[in-house]
């Protein structure tokens, strides 16, 4: 095995899988986010019709990145759970609420979708949040002792961490957003041109907040920005022109630019996470191959996921593409 | 009063587990089923399975919803009260669950997504092809969840080495000892679960003299399914339990009630065991009847409880009684199958309201032998996480509080209630409202301007609303 660092290759499935996920079910989450300020039912009819196909594969990629940390990083799996204990409690109620608000709210009448509608946004918006909350976390660090987290129920907490909650919960916003000018049209889509911009300055303002805050929290991470290579100031610099780019788009109302251009911003700031808090898997102390698994699971499972994840990436294209162009109000439901 | 975090967490996940296990076990049977229905519908273009396909997929994806999100919390659970054990198996058990998610996770949830909402979006073969993906994917999840859970009861082809498992033989661990009778016993319960389902909102439609048509199908297609499956759960059952009985002789003991190690053991057909005396009261039972059974011999000898000290036994009433419930259960939908399919041969079904009402009476029982059969199971095991390996109140998370199991838990049971409160609502009206009627079928459904299935039903919610003021 000293040829091929096996770990490393895990690494990158992983940060690959969370992305995906991120990316997917980040704007299904969004979606939830903005159902009570969309203007009329008409416009939530639409808004949840554009994700129904696709939100259940989305989140999927949720459950590999779980049963992924446990086969290649069980350290990162066994400490992040116990570690975020509440956290995982209010991440799971609030994608249990907004799960089965999908098949629920359709079949609901008049008199009681109004509480599907609160179940999809407070389920969305918990979620987002708490999702936020465990990468502020990850940020933070844990108390560990040996392969086992030994802080308190509530440790994870703090204002930093609910600052990036919310500055995920403004992302998954625009994402949302974004989306919802790409699959809609009339009143609905001139409702989302109108609240973008908002989106985009509140989380281009999160950016500026978490860029200052996160080397003041993490010594770790003030050494990796401030006296290493300076090269790294290219990804801030690239965050900006994204958003202004997102910015012109906005204005020149076109439909799936400003989609693009987020995940481009997700992507970014994604990345200067990774850059910030390589090469450790379990902060303070413990690296990815620290976390790591046996080699022999790792490439047991390995050699299935090379060879299975490229089929799964080309049947969920598929359903994209069976799903493609703007929804109607009037269509989605009619077979189901 | 200090709260046992141990004793919390095990109430915790076993609350989960039972919650979750109910809707696979249905949407394994009845993904097979719509499945079928498709691909008869493909073949004869024949209406009548296209709204019967329909109908079930309606009862499928609310059932299915509502077993995907109470399943999210279970990938999750292992991690944050059982942290130790996930951590000292994860070479095993990562790569399994991980190999359920590629393999089966994204095919059900891609393809449902199509099966639910592509009907006229893709081409009929491709719509088939989806129904038969998401079936496929429920299957090969079961089989990697059961290969975990056989695992558990049945480890082999692992090492211990300070602390942490290793594998020493994939094969070996992925088909251990008993996941051949695990897997078996489940499918055929999940077909027997579906069956009785279908079979049963059928009876009670032919009952009330609606949507005869595609009721008689389903009925008939049921019946004839569940007069084979029945018989063999039962052929399959005893199989397993002599694996059992060879593999973890004192859960056999507790599921018996045997307390001493005997020869020529009988077969105790009723008792109240009694943990503290280590004996039994009340107890009618058949001499010789339990050695024959296990061991193939009137005088074969029978582990008894008492061969183990007392702190390496099952909880003795809990599994007994479990045990009788599934297996008295399953006797009944034998003579129940058996009876319509004699029936049906004859052609006296439809006109046999007694039978009809007995088959409607029969649908919560499939749910209760199955989790009567998992408690059997998993409480036989006892006090072993891994059997023999890994005791329960060594896998435990370190840092867990009492207090924290039990805030988490008084959510679950609350979330879960508002979730089973309102999908059961909502099963209850597809199933009121019924399959499509089969006369405005095909040739003028294009004509009308599409109505999305809300629009129709909020109306009927509406009127009742209506009625009520």
């Amino acid at each position: 095995m000293e040829l091929i660092d096996l770990t490393l290759i895990w690494i990158v499935i992983i940060g690959i899988g969370v992305f995906m996920y991120v990316l997917m079910d980040g704007f299904d989450l969004g979606v939830g986010i903005l159902f009570p300020f969309a203007p009329d039912d008409r416009a939530r009819d639409e808004m949840m019709q554009s994700v129904a196909p696709v939100w259940d594969g989305n989140e999927t990629w949720l459950i590999l990145g779980g049963a992924g940390l446990l086969a290649a990083f069980p350290m990162v799996y066994a400490v992040f759970l116990p570690a975020l204990y509440i956290g995982v409690f209010l991440l799971l109620a609030g994608l249990i609420f907004r799960g089965v608000a999908f098949e629920f709210r359709f079949k609901s009448g008049s008199e009681s979708r109004h509480w599907w509608d609160r179940s999809f946004f407070g389920g969305s918006t918990v979620a987002a949040f708490a999702q936020g909350a465990v990468a502020g976390t990850y940020i933070q660090g844990f108390e560990v002792e040996g392969f086992s987290y030994v802080g308190g129920p509530l440790d994870w907490l703090t204002p930093f961490t609910l600052m990036t909650g919310l500055g995920v919960v403004a992302g998954y916003a625009l994402l949302g957003i974004t989306w919802t000018i790409l699959k809609t049209e009339g009143s609905t889509r001139d409702w989302a041109y109108r609240i973008a911009p908002k989106l985009l300055a509140a989380v281009m303002a999160f950016f500026v907040i978490v860029s200052i805050w996160t080397p003041l929290a993490s010594e770790h991470v003030r050494e990796r920005w401030f006296d290493h290579v300076t090269a790294l100031w290219i990804f801030p610099l690239l965050t900006v022109l994204t958003a202004a780019w997102i910015f012109n788009k906005l204005r020149k109302r076109s439909d799936a630019a400003p989609f693009i251009g987020s995940m481009t911003l997700f992507a970014l700031f994604y990345i200067g996470l990774l850059i910030s808090m390589w090469p450790y898997a379990v902060p303070p102390e413990h690296t990815f191959w620290d976390a790591a698994s046996d080699p022999g699971s790792q490439l047991f499972l390995l050699l299935g996921v090379l060879f299975l994840i490229p089929i799964i990436l080309g049947y969920t294209a598929w359903t994209y593409w069976v799903f493609r162009g703007k929804v109607n109000a009037d269509e989605g439901y009619a077979g189901h | 009063m200090e709260l046992d975090p141990l004793l919390l967490s095990r109430i915790q996940f076993a609350f989960v587990v039972s919650f979750h296990a109910i809707f696979p076990v249905f949407t394994i049977g009845l993904a097979a089923y719509i499945a079928v229905l498709e691909a008869l519908y493909y073949r004869t273009d024949n209406p009548v399975w296209e709204k019967l396909s329909k109908f079930w997929t309606k009862v499928f994806a609310l059932v299915f919803g509502m077993g995907v999100v109470s399943g999210i919390v279970m990938a999750f659970q292992f991690g944050t009260n059982w942290s130790t054990f996930s951590y000292s198996s994860a070479n095993f058990l990562g790569p399994i669950l991980s190999y359920e998610v590629v393999t089966a996770f994204f095919l059900e949830a891609t393809f449902l997504g199509v099966l639910l909402f592509g009907r006229d979006k893709v081409p009929r073969g491709a719509h088939l092809f989806s129904a038969c993906m998401v079936a496929l994917g429920t299957f090969i999840s079961s089989f990697w969840i059961l290969s975990a859970n056989s695992w558990m009861h049945t480890p082999a082809g692992v090492e211990f080495n300070d602390g942490i498992i290793q594998v020493t033989s994939w094969t070996q661990a992925i088909f251990n000892s008993s996941l051949p009778y695990r897997f078996a016993h489940m499918a055929l319960a999940s077909f027997i679960t579906g069956g009785f389902v279908v079979a049963g909102v059928s009876a009670w439609y032919l009952l009330k003299e609606r949507n005869p048509e595609t009721s008689r199908k389903a009925l008939k297609m049921s019946i004839v399914m569940l007069a084979i499956a029945t018989p063999l759960q039962l052929v399959v059952g005893d199989l397993h339990g002599l694996n059992t009985f060879e593999e973890q002789p004192i859960k056999v003991a507790a599921m018996e009630g045997h307390w001493e190690t005997q020869e020529g053991a009988p077969l105790i057909l009723f008792a109240i065991p009694d943990s503290r005396n280590e004996t039994n009261h009340l107890e009618i039972a058949i001499p010789k009847l339990g050695s024959l059974i296990l061991t193939h011999s009137l005088d074969g000898e029978v582990t008894g409880l008492t061969s183990v000290p007392a702190e390496d036994r099952p909880p003795v009433g809990i599994v007994f009684w479990s045990f009788r419930i599934m297996v008295g259960i399953g006797l009944i939908f034998i003579v129940i199958s058996l009876a319509s399919a004699w029936q049906l041969w004859r052609g006296k079904l439809e006109a046999s309201p007694r039978l009809l009402k007995a088959l409607t009476w029969m649908i919560p029982l499939p749910f209760v032998a199955v989790l009567a059969g998992w408690f059997v199971t998993e409480v036989g095991r006892q006090p072993w996480l891994i059997q023999d390996m890994m005791r329960l109140s060594e896998g435990i998370t370190p840092s867990i509080t009492g207090g924290m199991v039990l805030v988490t838990l008084i959510g679950y049971i609350a979330v879960y209630a508002v979730v089973f409160a309102a999908g059961l609502y909502y099963l209850r009206r597809v199933i009121l409202a019924g399959p499509d009627p089969v006369e405005d079928a095909s040739s003028d459904e294009s004509a009308r301007p599409k109505r999305p299935w809300s629009a129709v039903s909020s109306g009927l919610e509406d009127e009742a609303a209506k009625a009520r003021s």
